[in-house]
């Protein structure tokens, strides 16, 4: 197992292009879009010469390679700049609402999971069946309905008529986040069901087909058992890369989702730091999600080592 | 003779998803194993051999179904029997070994975990005692190092050892009836050698009957005692290994006996069968094997000829089986 892991070190070094990579695009990218910083920061009254002089201040109007390299080299400091609107280093904003956006989408994936593994099982059981009929069903509304409008729909569900959750914030305790994000965790957990269904379904209908799972039932195993032992982990494998994949664009999805439930997270930083053309925000948001996703893709490999005692990624990265 | 281990009456399999009308692929089939017996079912593929296993250890795949039969294991009817409960019989009363050990292995699970999962469940064995009964069988089973092989995932071993593998976790929990499907198809011909050796040995030591499915009449000459012939869903000759084999009545036993080589007559010419097997879903009325018959005659195409004792103990579904008999000496 840990000489299996050894390929890890490797695809660090590997992903550090795509990191370089990331930092130039997401620098051009608020170069590229039209618009003046420093006439955003100071108003439409501003006059000429405090603008040039804001633009002299802030280096907007020096060569835009230089520019980047500033950036870098700010950037290998742990230094993203100062937020236009909030007057406060770029990191330390993006390292506040780092926690948030994590839990919710730690809690969703949970909640994902908690909910696909019975309903694609019980798909799985007996394909083509009623209950199969009823959770692909759910797989195909799930895929169309758009995630503001699920989380509204909750937020008068569960919210305001029954008040059994909040519709909003974010709380002070642990228990309390649990409880606070419930509701914008099961949101998003809704929109990554029918993939994680869809997926796990089809592997575990062709797991139980197996002959391994014939062997597993000559040995007296049956129900839940069979399942837990024989099924789960090999239908699991092909699901992780879904999942993988998918942990990207929740990022994207939790954008919504936060302004919905007005959390302190990423998304509302992007927002508001969008709307307010604050770039070295916006850069850090960008910056930060992208690194997410290229880390993540490193864990669904260490993820798909653990599960799958055939992989080895360690050996094929020396030949 | 005292009761069956095992008694097969009148078994009907056939395939019921997508149309009212099932097909049928084994019909009317019956035969006895007693205990310590070593029963071998014969037959090309698509005979339904491997079904009729299967339907044994209730295994069999999704859409196919036992449609009319009974098969009592020790006085018990299992056909109808809830699942949960049947699927408690396998294991430490029925077993079965696969005819692919590398799809047959769980790929994600090590070999001793999967050899102890039986014990567990059955023995009441904690952990440490199951791995230490695992290690023992692969012992048994002549598993070099079975202390450091028992750490190993399936595809870190050969065919050979894999099937030795089988062999353990179906005999942990030291059932009665072992059933083997084609356990050595897979394998090359020295290992497979090997292999029927060591499945005779265990069977002897346990006293465990063994059902034994293959496609090849030596394997049956070497290990089975009695056997059974089937084509196209029927048994169409049975008894024991020496009388079949030596005085065979049906024309079908006759042909896969002229079509393998005999290596104690290595000049006798093969002779192959003419045709093919009739598909399961056309089948003719009548004997399924009159359409390649050489022995046929009118009455043959009309109705499925009864088996007729044609001497203590064997069996043949051929109403030529005396003249066929006749045909053989004077050849």
């Amino acid at each position: 197992m840990i000489d299996r892991l050894k390929f890890i070190p490797a695809r660090l070094v590997q992903s550090l292009p795509v990191a370089l990579g990331v930092t130039l695009i997401v620098f051009l990218m608020a170069h590229l879009l039209p618009g003046n910083a420093a006439l955003a920061l100071l108003g439409e009254r501003a006059t000429d010469a405090s603008v040039a002089a804001l633009t002299e201040q802030l280096g907007l109007n020096r060569p835009i390679w230089e520019q980047y390299f500033i950036f870098l080299t700010r950037l290998l400091q742990g230094d993203l700049g100062q937020s236009l609107t909030y007057q406060l280093p770029v990191t330390d904003l993006v390292f506040q609402a780092i926690p948030v956006t994590m839990s919710v989408l730690g809690y969703a994936l949970t909640l994902a999971l908690l909910i696909s593994i019975p309903l694609a099982a019980l798909a799985a059981f007996r394909p083509g069946g009623a209950r199969d009929l009823g959770v692909r069903t759910y797989t195909l509304l799930g895929q169309g309905m758009p995630q503001f409008w699920v989380g509204i729909m909750l937020i008068l569900l569960l919210g305001v008529n029954l008040r059994i959750f909040p519709v909003g914030g974010y709380g002070t305790t642990m228990v309390d986040h649990l409880y606070f994000l419930f509701l914008p965790s099961l949101t998003l957990a809704i929109a990554m069901c029918p993939t994680i269904i869809r997926s796990l379904r089809s592997s575990m209908i062709d797991v139980l087909g197996s002959d391994y799972v014939g062997t597993a039932k000559s040995k007296g195993a049956y129900g839940v058992a069979l399942l837990r032992d024989h099924v789960l982990r090999n239908a699991a494998i092909p699901t992780v890369s879904v999942i993988g994949v998918n942990l990207g664009y929740l990022v994207g999805g939790s954008l919504v989702i936060e302004q919905v439930f007005a959390l302190p997270g990423l998304g509302s930083l992007m927002i508001n730091a969008i709307f307010a053309r604050d770039f070295p925000t916006i850069q850090g948001v960008t910056l930060f999600v992208a690194l997410f996703v290229v880390v993540v893709g490193i864990l669904t490999d260490v993820v798909y080592t653990m599960l799958d005692p055939r992989v080895d990624f360690a050996s094929k990265d020396q030949t | 003779m005292t009761d069956p281990l095992l008694s097969v009456r009148s078994l009907s399999i056939g395939v019921t998803r997508g149309s009212t009308d099932p097909t049928l692929i084994v019909e009317d089939v019956s035969f006895d194993i007693s205990k310590g017996e070593r029963f071998g079912i014969v037959g090309e593929s698509g005979s339904g051999k491997s079904l009729t296993l299967r339907a044994i250890g209730d295994l069999l795949p999704r859409g196919v179904e036992v449609l009319a039969g009974s098969i009592r294991y020790n006085g018990t009817e299992l056909v109808g029997m809830p699942r949960s409960s049947r699927r408690k019989l396998m294991g430490p009363e029925i077993a079965m070994i696969f005819q692919e050990p590398m799809t047959a292995l769980n790929p994600v699970v090590r070999v001793g975990e999967q050899i102890a999962e039986g014990p567990r469940r059955y023995l009441g064995m904690t952990r440490a005692e199951s791995m230490a009964r695992a290690i023992e069988m692969m012992a048994k089973t002549g598993i070099p190092d079975p202390v450091r092989r028992a750490r190993a995932y399936p595809h870190e071993l050969s065919g050979g050892l894999r099937q030795r593998i089988m062999i353990a976790m179906a005999l942990s929990c030291d059932p009665r009836l072992l059933l083997c499907d084609e356990p050595t198809t897979a394998l090359d011909v020295t290992v497979q050698h090997q292999v029927l050796r060591l499945l005779e040995d265990l069977c002897d030591d346990s006293g465990a009957a063994l059902a034994f499915v293959t496609h090849d009449l030596a394997v049956v000459n070497q290990t089975c005692t009695d056997l059974a012939v089937m084509y196209s869903g029927h048994i169409v000759e049975s008894g024991t290994v020496r009388e079949v084999l030596s005085d065979p009545r049906h024309p079908y036993t006759q042909g896969l006996l002229d079509s393998a080589p005999d290596f104690d007559r290595p000049e006798r010419p093969l002779i192959p069968i003419p045709g093919f097997p009739p598909n399961v879903a056309s089948r003719p009325s009548g004997c399924p094997f009159a359409p390649r018959c050489p022995f046929v005659v009118e009455a043959c195409r009309t109705a499925m000829p009864p088996m007729v004792t044609v001497a203590p103990g064997h069996g043949a579904a051929c109403i030529e089986a005396d003249r066929i008999s006749r045909e053989l000496v004077a050849r």
